[in-house]
């Protein structure tokens, strides 16, 4: 076990050596949806609430990452920091009173909030900021050390390095203290109330923090793709990172990199099976992988060690 | 320590999912080899460029087959059916033409994603008609960067012809500032008096469109134009923005708006009995989805330009000239409804392709089939109204920028005058 996260690294740093090109650009974007889909779950899986517009700030993230860069001229390095900054800000503003909504109420809140943001960066006024319904490119960011690394490696280390330290701070978040308090926040809310949580603080904070994992995840999708605009972020953003916090186990942090590389690659896959109905074969193997693994695959994998831990093996 | 195990079986898995990929879209692509013969001579040549061999040419494209814009889906399924038909005859110059049409659901980043795996997956020749202004946007710097042709992109944004700037991308249909500049150009000539009133959309289709006007009519745009409204695509009429241009007395009428709100505006100019002279935007003219709705007697005496033909038009239907779109449609794309202009689209865009692949003749490298690309004269394909050719040069990346104008008759609409020039 201890040894997991150090395999994992090593796993990660090696594979964009054996793949091509194109497969580590992918996998950068695995990397950005991982980021994000654990934002979810922090708030999700861990304090209980529904979030659908998860996209939104998915959204924000990107576009305040690319004005940092383009109009702020901040450095690479700089712009998911930017995007953090603001997406906490945002997250916060918005869950302070959104919390108080219960269960679907605020799911609907969220999704309206997904529905509303490509709208918004079409406006005329933020134009200039923005690009409008046109869109605006960003230069990718460019290897220091071609000889080593190429640019897509480049990137995708850059992703790496970003995800690395995401998920260090959301290990430790949720097995300390604020975690206890999301976790007794989830599972009995008028109980942790009474132990002296700050239900609502405790809410907005979580949907800060949710954001700005999210906001940082946009941040390096805009980089990924070098170019956004309001088509980039349909609600179907936010649907995909409910489906990535689903099936690989809503309450997991390390379940997160299985739901990415499934919002990734199946799409793909069922585009090769079928070139009518992609959407069908999409859709079967969505429930097929829910019925094997209801908990997601982290739910999968807790189950199989505790029949072992029976079975006293 | 199972935590560990399923991290490998994760990558693992990765990796799999690539390389099975990988394996499919090879047995996917060269299979037929119907030319032995013509291939020999070529062998040597064909060599560099990727995706071409002495036998197949394969290209690649994404379209929204899902998602929002999936009306369009047509346009990547006739492009399939028309080169499904070059190959059935032999192919281009000996060699089958492979397109490999992929699903974007019409989002940029997708189309970025799946542009590089056509080039670097599947390694294709160049990339042809990808539809939308945002994803060809997302891809446009990509392929320059990399030299690999991006051809005929399906979108009517007025940026694609600038060849100092964008060597390898080359739009196809004329721009909507273009056709706005036509319909200044006829103004001007036919009614330099007009009391002109503009309704256009708030986006940038009807800022494309006004941007046009404005350089077409030049330093005479304040003098004729009286009055301008815009929409946004969330009012349920124009009927307001109407009556405010009737009443500033306007003698001519501009409609740059998308079918639901030019169908709405000639309704209330027929309600409230105004009769000016009304121009019409190209994508609106469309007799079932425009005229019909908002009644044809309203409609009579309307006119819009057009450079490929509508085939929803019954005049139309009975063209010999689309005899050869008909039969090609009846065998090869069945499925398609052959009154859909995305289906006329679709066959003139591939036609206009198959054309700059045949004057490639046996240099198939991409500085060739882009320089061929502009190097298209006085080429004419049946869809196009009689007298509408395609032209190209190194410096003239818009294969339309012609137009012609028709009237709605009451029934469908009908050519008069002369070919119009938008440059």
């Amino acid at each position: 076990m201890k040894l997991a996260a150090p395999a994992a690294i090593v796993i990660a740093v090696i594979l964009p050596f054996v793949v091509s090109g194109y497969h580590t650009f992918q996998l950068a974007q695995v990397l950005a949806y991982a980021i994000a889909i654990l934002g979810l779950n922090l708030l999700t899986g861990f304090s209980g609430q529904i979030s659908l517009g998860n996209g939104a700030f998915y959204a924000l993230g990107a576009y305040s990452a690319v004005i940092a860069i383009n109009n702020l001229h901040l450095p690479y390095g700089v712009a998911p920091v930017v995007a953090a900054a603001v997406c906490f800000v945002l997250g916060y503003l918005f869950g302070k009173p959104a919390a108080r909504l219960e269960g679907l109420y605020l799911a609907l809140a969220t999704f309206a909030l997904a529905v509303v943001t490509p709208q918004l960066l079409k406006l005329d006024r933020l134009e200039p900021w923005t690009g409008g319904r046109g869109g605006v490119q960003i230069d990718k960011p460019v290897s220091p050390f071609p000889s080593v690394l190429d640019d897509d490696r480049w990137l995708y280390m850059y992703c790496l390095i970003v995800a690395i330290v995401m998920f260090a701070l959301a290990w430790n978040v949720i097995r300390g203290r604020t975690g206890r308090a999301l976790i007794a926040l989830r599972d009995h809310p008028i109980g942790a109330g009474a132990m002296g949580i700050d239900i609502a603080e405790y809410k907005a904070v979580t949907f800060g923090i949710s954001a700005m994992y999210t906001g940082v995840a946009g941040a390096l999708g805009a980089l990924i793709a070098g170019f956004i605009s309001p088509d980039s972020f349909s609600i179907l953003v936010s649907i995909q990172l409910l489906v990535g916090g689903v099936v690989g186990g809503i309450a997991s942090i390390f379940g997160t990199l299985f739901g990415a590389v499934f919002i990734e690659f199946v799409p793909n896959l069922a585009n090769q099976l079928s070139d009518n109905a992609p959407g069908v074969v999409f859709g079967v193997l969505l429930i097929l992988c829910m019925r094997v693994m209801p908990g997601g695959l982290a739910g999968l994998v807790a189950s199989a060690r505790a029949r072992r831990a029976h079975r006293g093996t | 320590m199972s935590t560990l195990k399923w991290l490998v079986v994760t990558a693992t898995g990765v990796l799999l999912v690539a390389g099975c990929e990988q394996k499919k879209r090879d047995a996917g692509g060269g299979s037929a080899g119907a030319s032995g013969s013509a291939g020999s001579a070529a062998a040597s040549t064909g060599g560099a460029t990727p995706g071409v061999t002495a036998t197949e040419i394969k290209i690649g494209q994404t379209i929204p087959y899902s998602g929002p814009a999936s009306a369009y889906a047509v346009i990547g399924k006739a492009d399939v059916a028309y080169f499904k038909r070059v190959n059935a005859k032999g192919g281009i110059n000996g060699r089958k033409v492979t397109l490999i049409s992929l699903d974007d659901g019409y989002s940029p980043p997708k189309a970025v994603e799946l542009t590089r795996q056509l080039v670097e997956n599947d390694g294709v020749a160049f990339i042809f008609n990808s539809l939308g202004t945002a994803n060809n946007s997302a891809t446009q710097r990509y392929l320059n960067d990399k030299k690999i042709p991006q051809l005929f992109v399906a979108t009517g944004a007025d940026k694609w012809g600038n060849p100092s700037k964008f060597p390898w991308t080359m739009g196809w249909q004329p721009s909507y500032r273009q056709e706005a500049k036509i319909y200044a150009r006829y103004l001007l000539k036919e009614k330099p008096a007009a009391k002109i009133c503009i309704l256009y959309q708030n986006d940038d289709f009807g800022k494309d469109y006004l941007a046009g006007l404005k350089e077409g009519f030049g330093d005479q745009y304040d003098k004729l134009v009286t009055k301008t409204e815009s929409y946004e695509t969330s009012d349920p009429t124009v009927d307001s923005q109407i009556i405010s241009l009737h009443d500033a007395g306007c003698d001519t009428f501009i409609n740059a708006a998308t079918p639901k709100f030019a169908a709405s505006a000639i309704r209330k100019i027929g309600d409230i009995g105004w009769k000016p002279l009304h121009l019409m935007s190209n994508v609106s003219a469309s007799v079932t989805a425009v005229i019909k709705p908002a009644g044809p007697d309203k409609a009579i005496g309307i006119i819009t330009g057009a450079y490929i033909k509508d085939a929803s038009d019954p005049a139309v239907a009975n063209d010999p000239d689309l005899a050869d779109y008909r039969a090609w449609i009846k065998e090869y794309a069945p499925e398609l409804d052959p009154s859909d202009t995305n289906a006329v689209y679709g066959y003139g865009v591939s036609m206009t392709l198959a054309k700059v692949l045949t004057q490639c003749g046996n240099d198939l490298s991409r500085e060739n089939i882009m320089k061929q690309a502009a190097n298209l004269t006085h080429f004419a394909i049946p869809v196009a109204p009689p007298g509408i050719e395609i032209n190209t040069s190194p410096t003239d990346y818009w294969p339309f920028s012609q137009m012609r104008l028709a009237r709605f008759t009451g029934e469908h609409f009908e050519l008069f005058g002369d070919v119009i020039n938008a440059d």
